[in-house]
């Protein structure tokens, strides 16, 4: 199954304006694995998302899913097996109805109708977003808005998901099920957050990136109790390795995953 | 500002009612919107100083509009959102065109007031019949029928757009007003160059958005071509429909209904 996996070589871009976002990243991704991407605002972390479904291309080096180089050429098959979910739903979700807004991706695969209302019921099922079908999305709530962004990438069905700050602004019972909804999920996923715990729940591996590059990569439990590195990378220790606030007690081994 | 929101809020209140159930609903898209078309034909072919011959037109929306169970209300509050417009367009005619061309008793009318008054009454019955016709149908329904009408998809694809991000801008906008209330407590206006600076914020973030968007529709594989659901079905009813409304408004058109009907009236009160 090589065509699931994620590789980044010596990866820099600059923007227009002259400032470079990143410089000489590297690392691979293996099928299946699920991956944080940690660092403070400005680490090149979005930049780097927009490197893995082509919105961006390489100023140097290359990014590669599975046998594919991501090129101009390249970028429909790229675009079929990555599947991303932006930061802000609102940016998603730009068709009149849910329903249509997940469709549309099915659409531009040139399904036939059968193919587009199966992959809609099926990724709608999967969110258990199908009673919000018929709405237009600007009356769904902060959690409903993220479960359908998710829907509409995975009715594409990728191979790959790509993540960026899937938690941000939700309500902790909302962030909740986001949590376990992804963690049901098969897919190499790659997750960006400033929500250590999240990715402490989520993901096995860790990159911390800091200033455009990657400082760190490793597993997860390892890196984001090493107290060190992450204030050097502009973060803090994750709630759940701190000690307690209240009677200072150290977190229970279980808190943390076991690699 | 609250009260544009608000009027931007409810444009889906059309869209809810178009979830209703009626027999207008029931109709091909296809077969509203053609009607629609005509019937706006219609209105705007009249000559100027034409008002009793409009009137039978009246008939047809208030048909339409107990068929489709819309309520009145919803319609009437439309109409007085956009009437400023049409008073606007319609104000100066009575000023400028004095001469007297019809006596009703004692009062004369010059040709400036029969064209204000006419021009008030088409813009009633236009803009109703898009409202009706947003209302039975819904407005992404409405934009699919163009498409399979013929209109060019990148214009269709505009049309939802718009529908879909003016909710957000709308509410940018009043997250900015309100910003900018709440650290100007003495309550002055807003002066000019605070104006011009909101709203070109504004435009930046619309075009930030736009950019985002558009990133957004090209990982879900957009190639620039937009492709709606299929599925509508026309069917004998909807031949019907257009045929019936067609001849009816060939009747009112060319068969002088108002004045038909005003003789009618006499005789049965004679």
């Amino acid at each position: 199954m090589s065509h699931h996996i994620v590789e980044v070589k010596n990866l820099e871009y600059c923007y227009a304006d002259g400032t470079t976002a990143l410089r000489g990243v590297s690392f691979r991704i293996e099928h299946g694995e699920s991956v944080g991407v940690v660092g403070e605002n400005g680490a090149g972390k979005s930049t780097l998302l927009l490197h893995l479904n082509g919105c961006l291309l390489a100023t140097k080096g290359e990014v590669r899913v599975g046998d594919i180089p991501v090129m101009r050429e390249t970028l429909r098959q790229i675009r079929r097996s990555v599947g991303t979910v932006f930061q802000d739903p609102n940016d998603q979700l730009f068709m009149p109805t849910v329903g249509e807004d997940v469709a549309f991706g099915p659409l531009n695969m040139h399904l036939s109708p059968d193919g587009v209302e199966s992959r809609v019921h099926g990724a709608l099922d999967t969110v258990n977003a199908l009673h919000l079908r018929s709405r237009p999305p600007h009356r769904l709530s902060g959690g409903e808005k993220r479960a359908v962004a998710i829907a509409t990438v995975l009715s594409m069905s990728p191979d790959i998901l790509v993540l960026d700050e899937p938690s941000a602004g939700l309500d902790p019972q909302a962030r909740r099920r986001l949590i376990s909804l992804l963690s049901g999920f098969k897919h190499t996923k790659i997750v960006a957050s400033h929500d250590l715990d999240m990715i402490l729940d989520l993901c096995r591996r860790t990159i911390v990136m800091h200033q455009g590059a990657v400082v760190a990569d490793g597993p997860t439990a390892a890196l984001l109790s090493d107290r060190n590195l992450l204030a050097k990378s502009g973060l803090e220790l994750p709630l759940g390795v701190q000690n307690c606030p209240v009677c200072g007690a150290s977190p229970s081994a279980s808190a943390i995953p076991q690699i | 500002m609250t009260r544009i929101d608000t009027a931007i809020s409810d444009i889906d209140v059309l869209d809810r009612l178009a979830a209703g159930v009626s027999p207008i609903h029931r109709l091909d898209p296809r077969a509203k919107l053609i009607v629609t078309v005509l019937f706006l034909l219609t209105v705007v072919s009249y000559r100027k100083y034409e008002v009793a011959e409009l009137t039978p037109l009246f008939l047809y929306l208030a048909v339409l509009l107990a068929l489709g169970r819309v309520p009145v209300l919803v319609i009437a509050r439309y109409l007085l959102l956009a009437c400023p417009f049409a008073v606007l367009v319609a104000v100066f005619n009575p000023l400028i065109d004095r001469q007297i061309i019809a006596q009703l008793g004692p009062l004369a009318v010059s040709g400036g007031w029969m064209s204000f008054v006419s021009i008030l009454i088409r813009f009633v019955l236009t803009v109703s019949a898009v409202l009706l016709l947003l209302a039975c149908t819904g407005y992404v329904t409405v934009c699919a029928a163009l498409d399979k009408l013929g209109v060019p998809r990148l214009l269709i694809m505009q049309f939802l757009m718009l529908y879909r991000f003016i909710f957000i801008l709308a509410d940018e906008a009043s997250r900015m007003l309100r910003a900018h209330s709440l650290r100007s407590p003495d309550g002055r206006g807003t002066s000019l160059r605070v104006w011009g600076s909101l709203a070109g914020n504004l435009l930046l973030r619309a075009y930030d958005r736009g950019v985002r968007v558009h990133t957004a529709m090209l990982a879900r594989g957009f190639d620039g071509k937009f492709r709606p659901l299929p599925g509508f079905h026309w069917s004998i009813a909807d031949s019907l429909f257009v045929v019936g409304s067609s001849a009816f408004l060939i009747l009112v058109r060319h068969g002088q209904l108002a004045t038909r009907m005003g003789r009618w009236a006499l005789e049965l009160s004679a």
